[in-house]
């Protein structure tokens, strides 16, 4: 199985989106993990409750010993592997700084917000 | 724009102040009122009870003048015109809420139909003691319309005019009763509703993206949206910028809490309603409102009878106060008068106006009643000397 | 893979306000986060909603959503927000405040906008304390708390809040915590459906003030709390769901009941004193 980590971006100021981790995976004759889902963390929002880390069903998530620019350590996800896509991580976060959705769904979810 | 009909009771009617300011509400276009009952207002709203199901539209008594004094706002920003109705221990309950209305640029108009106080006072009694509170109740910087009606057929007509001005300036407008006024009857004439001249609310015609709530493009008065339109903004009485955003800095304070007051200040001349007569030639001008103008009336009348040179300024709005015409008359005077149903509010105003360059004579009165004319009578001889 | 895609929350928030204000741990984000799924899964008419809040940490949502939002005073979102219905009844009307800004000077307006059943939906945060002002104790205080009203322990027995609205009157009334997402963002989705007065107490750590004082921990540590202490009882008589300060926490769906709303009382009785009479005040043009 072939993992891809995001280098961690020194510029602790950049305040784009990153998708640190997304779960690859190359089928082989052996059993193989497929992920069924991705998370994405904003670094710079993040303030290191834990909640993510400590309610995501499948444990992918952990607490990278980086900073963010406010000096918290956001998660990472050390076993996007099992991620499933749930989302709870994403309702869990109160700063809105992670979320998890399922690959191969809609890019985005479309919201009518027009009315 | 005129009135709508359905709201106006055309003809002619003997009815007292309190019911013709509910008419008069129902004639600018007012089909919300939230209240609490209160002597010597409740009449007011009961009546407005009584008409609202078959005009179109909502009465709901709250459980405090405290709910009553906010409902009334919701009930604007879901589109209605909205009043409230209270007395003096309600409206000491109502001072946050005028200030909310104040900072959040609600349009909407509180009758006071004063009595006696402090407190419980004097429930069923005359007295006009609240009118310095109208002006500074609430905590901070803002200002307010504030009229005073002399008759029932006031009531209707500076109604009418109160939800008006509440509209054009989009605050709260105080309309200031008081029990006398409010119980007296009279004949009150309600023209065809096409006679009637109603301002509407400044609605934005902003396309949804544009539009902030309290942007003034170089004008004073930010125009207005409402609730389920989809402009989706914020309203906060924090202390706020263009977006309707918080915004808590000083600078922001500054911008915002000038342009509130200065949106009226700069039109005070236009908005201050006074009757004036016998002015040009005048030694003593008494100046009054409410129903101490009927009795200062009579006083006048006396006074010229002997041959003094009296004037005559009757107060129509008394917020903002009409500096202007006492910074010209007091030049030109011996002395001027100011009966009150109260210890000294207005006659402060009338002092500071005059800057000195006469002399201001109150006529006070603790409340309870009305004066006597020969009391007003007394101090304007006193003043002619 | 897409790099594309959005937080499902983000469409729902004024971005340019965010980062907010609350506290590392404090849940109030968290029933933001399920208060958006709900809009989502129920599919609500946007347009349709406006949300009211007082003042508090809690009153603070209504600046960080993108609806049609009033921040007003304090205790005071519940008549606000029944001027607001009544002015234009095709509004779906939210109150989003705290507990103490609800039931402590908000409280006569919580049991009469229960009583009269307005149809309002109440997301009431209760994080046990007035957190804004530096965590004074409130109604919903559990005895023996400390907080900076009652800094050897507070004495006074506290609300049962699902109870006294039950009592008041309310049709829906659930009790949920931060820790319970899922079942928060169900039962927000099922009051938008619902008419009448619903309420739903939402308990929520304050780990600067209420968890510290008390020595609970972080924001993490009282989810924790939140997992080990709850048990969902759904139906549970709300007589029986009283907080303590270390002990169970009753949560649930306790109550969901019929009654006529404000509104359909007040026209029946029109209808049936007037007839024809009778002008419904949404035929008239308002304002």
């Amino acid at each position: 199985m072939i993992h891809i980590t995001g280098s961690w971006n020194s510029a602790l100021h950049n305040k784009t989106l990153k998708t640190l981790v997304q779960g690859v995976c190359i089928p082989s004759a052996v059993g193989v993990t497929v992920a069924k889902g991705t998370v994405k963390i904003v670094d710079e929002r993040c303030k290191s409750c834990g909640f993510c880390v400590e309610f995501c069903p499948t444990k992918v998530l952990a607490l990278s010993s980086d900073f963010n620019s406010k000096g918290y350590h956001p998660p990472y996800a050390v076993a996007p592997e099992k991620c499933s896509g749930c989302d709870l991580c994403g309702m869990y976060c109160p700063d809105f700084a992670i979320f998890g959705y399922k690959n191969g769904a809609a890019a985005t979810q479309e919201v009518d917000h027009e009315g | 724009m005129k009135a709508d009909p359905r709201g106006v009771l055309t003809g002619v009617h003997f009815i007292d102040g309190d019911q013709a300011c509910c008419e008069g509400a129902l004639a600018a276009g007012a089909r919300f009122a939230s209240g609490y009952p209160i002597t010597p207002s409740t009449e007011v709203v009961e009546r407005f009870a009584s008409r609202v199901p078959t005009v179109g539209g909502t009465f709901i008594q709250m459980e405090d003048e405290l709910a009553a004094s906010i409902t009334l706002q919701g009930a604007v920003w879901g589109g209605a015109k909205a009043f409230t109705v209270t007395s003096g221990p309600g409206f000491s309950l109502m001072m946050e809420h005028i200030g909310y209305a104040a900072m959040t640029e609600t349009p909407c108009v509180f009758v006071d139909v004063q009595r006696g106080g402090p407190s419980t006072g004097l429930p069923t009694l005359p007295a006009q003691a609240d009118m310095m509170q109208a002006r500074w109740g609430s905590h901070g910087d803002y200002e307010v319309i504030a009229l005073c009606p002399n008759s029932p057929q006031e009531c209707f007509d500076l109604t009418i005019r109160a939800f008006n001005l509440a509209e054009e300036f989009r605050l709260p407008v105080m309309f200031m009763m008081d029990e006398v006024v409010g119980h007296m009857t009279e004949k009150v004439v309600i023209p065809p509703a096409d006679e009637i001249e109603i301002v509407p609310r400044r609605h934005t015609h902003k396309p949804l993206e544009e539009y902030l709530p309290y942007e003034t493009n170089g004008g004073m008065v930010p125009e207005i949206a409402h609730a389920g339109e989809g402009y989706n903004f914020h309203i906060t009485g924090l202390t706020h910028d263009e977006h309707g955003y918080p915004n808590m800095t000083p600078p922001i304070q500054d911008k915002l809490v000038r342009r509130l007051q200065n949106k009226v200040r700069e039109a005070a001349e236009r908005i201050t309603l006074y009757e004036a007569e016998g002015l040009q030639d005048a030694e003593v001008v008494v100046i009054s409102y409410g129903i101490t103008s009927r009795v200062a009336q009579r006083a006048i009348e006396l006074a010229r009878a002997q041959g003094l040179q009296v004037g005559k300024l009757r107060l129509i709005t008394a917020w903002p106060f009409p500096e202007h015409k006492i910074r010209e008359l007091a030049p030109r005077v011996k002395a001027m008068v100011v009966p009150e149903l109260n210890l000294g509010q207005m006659v402060r105003e009338v002092e500071r106006s005059a800057g000195g360059e006469c002399r201001v004579l109150a006529v006070p009165h603790a409340g309870g009643s009305v004066h006597h004319p020969k009391d007003i009578l007394k101090v304007i001889v006193e003043a002619s000397r | 893979m897409s790099a594309t895609a959005t937080n499902p929350v983000e469409p729902f928030l004024r971005m340019d306000r965010i980062p907010h204000i609350w506290c590392p741990g404090c849940g109030i984000g968290t029933t933001v986060n399920c208060f958006t799924r709900a809009l989502m899964d129920s599919k609500i008419d946007l347009k349709s909603l406006a949300l009211v809040s007082g003042i508090g940490c809690t009153g603070r949502v209504a600046g960080y959503v993108k609806l049609d939002s009033f921040h007003t005073t304090h205790g005071r979102a519940i008549p606000f927000a029944t001027g607001l219905k009544l002015a234009n009844p095709n509004l779906n009307v939210i109150v989003y405040s705290g507990d103490g800004d609800l039931s402590a000077i908000g409280g006569n307006h919580l049991i009469h906008a229960a009583r009269r059943n307005i149809d309002l939906k109440v997301i009431c945060v209760n994080n046990l304390t007035y957190a804004m002002t530096g965590g004074q104790s409130a109604p919903t205080t559990p005895e023996h708390a400390i907080t900076a009203t009652s800094p050897y322990g507070a004495f006074e027995p506290s609300f049962n809040l699902p109870h006294l609205v039950e009592a008041a009157g309310a049709v829906y009334v659930a009790r949920w915590t931060t820790f319970h997402v899922r079942q928060l963002a169900r039962s927000i989705a099922e009051i938008f459906k619902k008419k009448g007065f619903c309420f739903i107490e939402v308990l929520s750590p304050c780990p600067t003030l209420y968890q510290r004082r008390n020595k609970m921990g972080d924001g993490l540590d009282t989810m924790r709390f939140y997992k080990e202490k709850s048990k969902i009882k759904n139906g549970a008589s709300t007589s029986e769901v009283g907080l303590t300060i270390n002990g169970e926490i009753i949560v649930g769906k306790f109550v969901e009941r019929d009654r006529p709303d404000y509104s359909s009382l007040m026209r029946a009785q029109f209808v049936e004193a007037l007839g024809d009479r009778y002008v419904d005040c949404t035929e008239t043009v308002c304002s």
